[in-house]
C-alpha cells in the first residue's frame, strides 16, 4: 500500500508509479475482492458455472442431443429434473453443455477485443502519427455502428457460426479497450518515469510491457469482465432470434426452443434465462466491485493526509493574543463577526468525523480586513467556507459558534443562509475561471443572483452589472457583459467575480486568496480594488492568504493558521514587530530571505500599489515583493 | 457555427459513404456464388448462369458498385431479390415502426434517467444506492430477457397487454398503446440503467465545481443553481451517452421486435440475413448509418447549444 507522504497535492493512484499500480493490481486487488461479499458471491458464482460446464460429460444425465421422441416438452422426470425441450431432449444435459459453447464463445470475442484494442491501443498511444489518426478514426467508425446489424450483415454472407459470429463481435467490441489503453498510455507517456525508464536505455517493448501495461492492468481487466457479460448476452440473443448455430446446444438456443413453446411450458424459457441472467449480473457486480476497490484505493490517501495533518498537534495549544493598539481600533466599527471555538470535520469513509480544524476563534468587526494566513492545509480556507455554511460533501461544522450579526449561524437553516448570502455575506474565490459558469454569460451570471436576492428587474440589474464591471475596472464593461468565462483573461475573470461579490453590497466579504491565481502586475491591482471597494462599502473582510506581503499590504489584523489551529492574533503591526510564535516568525523570516534580491521589482510594483495604501512604510519594505515571491 | 455544423456534415457523409462501400465489398466478396445460393444446389450450372445474369451478378465487382452508388445516390436501393419489393419503401414503411419505438424508449429513458439521475447525485444516501443497484442490473440483464419476463408476466399471466402484434397508429391509437407499451418499456429498462449512472456521475461532477459554491455564496437557492446550472453543464456528458443508447437501442430493437412479433426494422434484418438478400441488407445498412449519423448529428448541435465553447470556437 501506498504510505501517505507529506505531499502538499493529492496524488492520483495511476500517476503514482507503475510498480505501486502494478502490485494493486495483481496482489490486493484480487485479495480485497474475495473479502468483499458481492466480489465473493460473484466469483463464486462464476466459477461454479464454469465447473459445471467443464464438467458437463460427468453431471449430465444424458447425451444433450439425445432425443426420445415419448418425452417431448415432457415435465420434471426421476434423473431429467428440468423435464425435456420440444425435440425430447433433456434439459439439464442441454443446459450443461451449452455452458462449454457460449463460454468458449464469449471468450474467444474477449481474446480477439483484447489483442486487437490493447496493441493498437499502446501502439497507437505511444508512438502516435499516423497509425494513432487512423485507427482512432476507425475505432470512432467501428462503435458508431449497433453491432448486431453488423452481425446480422456477416452472418447473411458468413453462414450460422457461433465462432464467426464471436470473432467478429470481437473486433467489434476492440475500440472499448483500444479506448482505455490509448488514453492511459497518452497520460503516461510523458511521465517522468517514462523519461527516466528511457534515458537508462529501456527497449520501447520493455517500457511498453513494464511501465505502460502495469498502468492499464486493473482498467482492462474490468473491461474485460464486462465484455464478457456482453459477449454472453449478444450472442444469446443472436441465437434466440434463431440466428445461431442449431447444430450446438447454446444458452440462447434453449432460451428459443423454450419461447417458441412459450405457452405449453413456460419453465423451458426460465432455466437458460436464469442462468443467463445469473452470469451476466455477476460479471457485471465482479466489475463493479472491482472498480469501487480501485477507487476506493486511491481516496485514503487523501483522507489519511487531512487525518496525519490533525494529529500533528493533537493537544490545545494556547494561541499568542496581542491586544489591539490604538491604530488598528481606529479604523473598525461595531463587531460582525465572532467566531467561537469552531470545529470542523469531514465524514470518514468508513464512518465517524475526522476534524480537520479545531477551536478556531476570530473577531471581525466592520471596516477590518482581517488577515487569514497559513499554508495550504492550514483549515484557513475551511474557515472561511463555513461562515458560508459552503463547507464541502461531508463537511459539517463539529463545535463552536459562527455568530454573525448577533445570530448563530453555525446552526441556521440552509433557508436562512440563503437570504444572508449574497447581501450580508458575500465570497470571493481563489481560482477565478473555474468558479465562472463556462455555460452562461459572464453578465447573466451576475444579473441573476440581483434579481433573486434583491428582487429588481432584468433591466435594472442589467444596468447595475453594467456599472460595477465598471466600476472594478473592466475597460470595456458592454462586451464583457455578453462574453462567455473562456472569453477573457484570469484578471478580467477575478474582477467580474468581485463585481459579483460586492454586487449586493454585502457587510462582510469573504475572500480566498483571492490574488493567488494572477499574475504578478495584476495582483497589485486587484488588492488595490479590493482595498478601495471596502473602503467605499464600508465592509469587514477576511482576507485568506498564505502570503505574508498581502497581509503587509492591506490587512488591519492578522490570525496565522497552522494544523487547523490558531496560533497567533493580533493587529498587524504587532505581529510584524513582536511576533511570538515560532512558527508565525519562520513565516515572517522567509518572507525578508526572499525580499533582498529583488529590489528592483519591488520599486516598479509598490509604485503601483502605493497610492491607496494606507498602511505606515514600514510595511512597505516588507510588501509587493513577497507577492512575487510566491507567483514564482 | 456554420462551419462547425458543415464540418460535422461533411464528416458524416465520409462515414456513410465508407461504411456502404465496406459493407457493399464484404457483402458480394463474401458471399461466394450468390447465384447458386438464391436458386439452390438442384439449379443447373445454366440456370445459376442465367440468375447471374439477371442480377447482374456477372458483371466486375467495380461496375456493380457504381451502379449500385449512383441509384443509391437517387434514392434507389434495388429490389429484393426473393420479393422484388423495392428495397427503400420496405425499409421506409418499417423502419417508421422501429423508429416509434426506439424514440419512445429514448423520450422515457431521457425522462427517468435525468429524474433518478440528478436525485440520486443531489440526495445521496440511499436514493444513490437505488439508483446504482438499477444501473447494475439493468445493465447486466440483456433486454431480451427482460422482454420475455414482461411478457410472462403481463401478457399471459395477468394479460393485460397483448402478447404479440403490433397495430398502426393511424388505425387505433388504443391499440397501438397496447401493443407497444410493453416493448418500449422492455427497451427503456436497458435505457434507463445505461443513462441514470452517467447523469448521476456528470450531476456529481458538475455539482463539484468551483461556480456552484460560487452561485450559492451570492444568494441563489441550492435547487435554482441545481436545475439552471448544474443540469446545463451536466447536459453535454449525458447527451453523449443518450446518443451512444439511442443507437445501442436501435439494436436492442431488433431483438425485442422479435419477442413481440411487430413488423420493424429488426424482422426485415433477421429474414433478409437468413436468405442472404444481399440489396435488403445493404439497405438495411445503409438506414442504420444514416441514423447514426443523422443522430450524431443533433447530438453534435445540441452540445454546441450547451457548450459556448464549442459554439464558438
Amino acid at each position: 500500500m501506498t504510505e501517505p507522504t507529506p505531499l502538499t497535492e493529492p496524488t492520483s493512484p495511476l500517476e503514482v508509479s507503475p510498480e505501486l499500480a502494478e502490485q494493486t493490481a495483481k496482489v490486493s486487488l484480487f485479495g480485497r475482492l474475495l473479502r468483499t461479499p458481492i466480489g465473493l458471491t460473484a466469483i463464486l458464482v462464476l466459477v461454479l458455472i464454469a465447473l459445471s460446464a467443464l464438467f458437463a460429460p460427468l453431471l449430465a444425465p444424458t447425451d444433450p442431443n439425445f432425443a426420445s421422441i415419448g418425452d417431448v416438452l415432457g415435465p420434471a422426470a426421476p434423473g431429467h429434473p428440468l423435464g425435456f425441450d420440444s425435440a425430447g431432449r433433456d434439459v439439464l444435459s442441454r443446459l450443461l453443455y451449452a455452458g462449454r459453447f457460449s463460454i468458449l464463445g464469449a471468450l474467444l470475442a474477449l481474446v480477439i477485443a483484447l489483442v486487437i484494442g490493447v496493441v493498437a491501443g499502446l501502439v497507437a498511444g505511444y508512438y502516435g502519427g499516423w497509425f494513432d489518426s487512423v485507427s482512432s478514426w476507425l475505432a470512432g467508425l467501428v462503435m458508431a455502428l449497433p453491432g448486431i446489424i453488423v452481425l446480422l450483415a456477416a452472418r447473411a454472407v458468413l453462414g450460422p457460426s457461433l465462432w464467426l459470429a464471436m470473432a467478429i463481435f470481437g473486433v467489434l467490441m476492440s475500440p472499448a479497450f483500444f479506448r482505455l489503453v490509448y488514453a492511459s498510455v497518452t497520460a503516461v507517456r510523458h511521465e517522468l518515469f517514462v523519461d527516466a525508464a528511457r534515458v537508462a536505455g529501456l527497449s520501447d517493448l520493455r517500457i511498453l510491457a513494464r511501465h505502460i501495461l502495469g498502468v492499464v492492468r486493473a482498467p482492462v481487466i474490468i473491461q474485460s469482465a464486462m465484455i464478457l457479460g456482453i459477449a454472453i448476452a449478444i450472442q444469446t440473443g443472436l441465437d434466440f432470434l434463431g440466428l445461431g448455430d442449431l447444430g450446438i446446444p447454446t444458452w440462447g438456443n434453449l432460451l428459443q426452443d423454450g419461447f417458441a413453446n412459450l405457452y405449453s411450458n413456460p419453465l423451458l424459457v426460465v432455466w437458460p434465462s436464469l442462468v443467463v441472467a445469473v452470469v451476466c449480473v455477476a460479471l457485471t457486480l465482479l466489475a463493479q466491485t472491482m472498480r469501487d476497490l480501485l477507487e476506493r484505493s486511491t481516496q485514503p490517501t487523501r483522507r489519511r493526509k487531512k487525518g496525519k495533518k490533525a494529529k500533528v498537534d493533537p493537544h490545545k495549544v494556547d494561541v499568542i493574543v496581542h491586544s489591539d493598539d490604538a491604530r488598528s481600533l481606529e479604523r473598525m466599527g461595531e463587531v460582525l463577526l465572532e467566531i467561537d471555538d469552531l470545529s470542523i470535520g469531514y465524514d470518514q469513509p468508513g464512518g465517524g468525523i475526522k476534524d480537520v480544524v479545531h477551536d478556531v476563534s476570530l473577531t471581525v468587526r466592520r471596516g477590518e480586513v482581517h488577515g487569514l494566513i497559513g499554508e495550504s492545509g492550514s483549515g484557513k480556507t475551511q474557515t472561511a467556507w463555513s461562515v458560508l455554511r459552503l463547507l464541502p460533501d461531508g463537511g459539517h461544522i463539529t463545535n463552536g459558534s459562527i455568530v454573525f450579526e448577533g445570530r448563530n449561524i453555525a446552526e441556521a437553516l440552509e433557508k436562512e443562509m440563503t437570504e444572508l448570502r449574497g447581501t450580508k455575506i458575500a465570497y470571493i474565490p481563489q481560482e477565478p475561471m473555474s468558479n465562472l459558469d463556462p455555460a452562461f454569460t459572464i453578465g447573466s451570471q451576475l444579473v441573476e443572483p440581483m434579481m433573486v436576492t434583491l428582487k429588481i428587474s432584468k433591466d435594472q440589474a442589467r444596468k447595475r452589472a453594467l456599472e460595477l464591471l465598471a466600476k472594478v475596472g473592466i475597460p470595456n464593461p458592454q462586451r464583457t457583459f455578453a462574453s462567455y468565462p473562456h472569453q477573457v483573461s484570469g484578471g478580467m475573470a477575478q474582477r467580474v467575480l468581485i463585481a459579483g461579490a460586492v454586487s449586493c453590497s454585502p457587510d462582510l466579504l469573504i475572500a480566498d486568496e483571492p490574488t493567488t491565481a494572477l499574475d504578478v502586475t495584476v495582483q497589485a491591482e486587484v488588492l488595490e480594488l479590493l482595498r478601495s471597494l471596502q473602503d467605499e462599502f464600508h465592509m469587514g473582510v477576511i482576507l485568506v492568504t498564505h502570503n505574508f506581503g498581502v497581509v503587509a499590504d492591506i490587512c488591519d489584523r492578522v490570525t496565522v493558521m497552522r494544523n487547523g489551529r490558531v496560533v497567533e492574533t493580533g493587529p498587524v503591526r504587532a505581529i510584524f514587530y513582536g511576533a511570538q510564535h515560532p512558527y508565525t516568525k519562520s513565516l515572517l523570516a522567509d518572507i525578508l530571505e526572499e525580499d533582498e534580491p529583488r529590489g528592483p521589482l519591488t520599486a516598479s510594483v509598490s509604485a503601483r500599489a502605493a497610492e491607496a495604501d494606507e498602511l505606515a512604510d514600514a510595511e512597505q519594505a516588507v510588501n509587493p515583493t513577497s507577492t512575487i515571491g510566491s507567483a514564482s | 457555427m456554420l462551419i462547425f455544423i458543415l464540418r460535422r456534415v461533411l464528416s458524416g457523409l465520409v462515414l456513410l459513404f465508407v461504411i456502404s462501400s465496406v459493407a457493399f465489398l464484404l457483402l458480394y466478396l463474401g458471399g461466394g456464388d450468390i447465384a447458386r445460393r438464391i436458386l439452390g444446389q438442384q439449379a443447373t450450372q445454366e440456370d445459376v448462369a442465367a440468375k447471374a445474369a439477371e442480377l447482374g451478378l456477372n458483371r466486375p465487382l467495380l461496375t456493380q458498385y457504381l451502379d449500385w452508388l449512383t441509384h443509391a445516390l437517387t434514392g434507389d436501393l434495388g429490389a429484393s431479390w426473393f420479393t422484388g419489393e423495392q428495397v427503400s419503401a420496405g425499409i421506409a414503411s418499417r423502419f417508421a415502426v422501429t423508429l416509434s419505438l426506439v424514440l419512445g424508449a429514448t423520450v422515457i429513458t431521457a425522462l427517468v434517467a435525468v429524474v433518478l439521475g440528478v436525485w440520486a447525485a443531489v440526495r445521496r444516501g440511499w436514493v444513490d444506492r437505488l439508483v446504482q443497484v438499477i444501473s447494475v442490473l439493468g445493465f447486466a440483464i440483456p433486454g431480451f430477457l427482460i422482454a420475455v419476463g414482461l411478457v410472462l408476466l403481463f401478457a399471459i399471466k395477468l394479460g393485460l397487454f397483448d402478447p404479440t402484434g403490433y397495430v398502426n397508429f393511424t388505425e387505433s391509437p388504443a391499440g397501438w398503446l397496447r401493443t407497444v407499451t410493453l416493448p418500449v418499456i422492455a427497451l427503456s429498462i436497458g435505457g434507463i440503467a445505461g443513462v441514470a449512472g452517467q447523469v448521476r456521475g456528470a450531476v456529481v461532477d458538475a455539482l463539484r465545481q468551483d461556480y456552484v459554491r460560487t452561485l450559492r455564496s451570492r444568494g441563489l437557492p441550492f435547487n435554482r443553481v441545481v436545475f439552471r446550472h448544474v443540469l446545463r453543464n451536466a447536459g453535454g456528458p449525458a447527451l453523449a451517452v443518450l446518443a451512444v443508447q439511442f443507437v445501442g437501442l436501435f439494436g436492442g430493437a431488433v431483438i425485442v421486435e422479435q419477442v413481440f412479433a411487430i413488423p420493424g426494422l429488426g424482422q426485415v434484418a433477421i429474414t433478409s440475413t437468413s436468405q442472404g438478400d444481399i440489396p435488403l441488407v445493404m439497405g438495411l445498412v445503409v438506414a442504420t448509418a444514416i441514423m447514426v449519423v443523422v443522430v450524431n448529428l443533433i447530438i453534435d448541435l445540441a452540445q454546441g447549444w450547451l457548450n459556448p465553447k464549442v459554439r464558438l470556437s
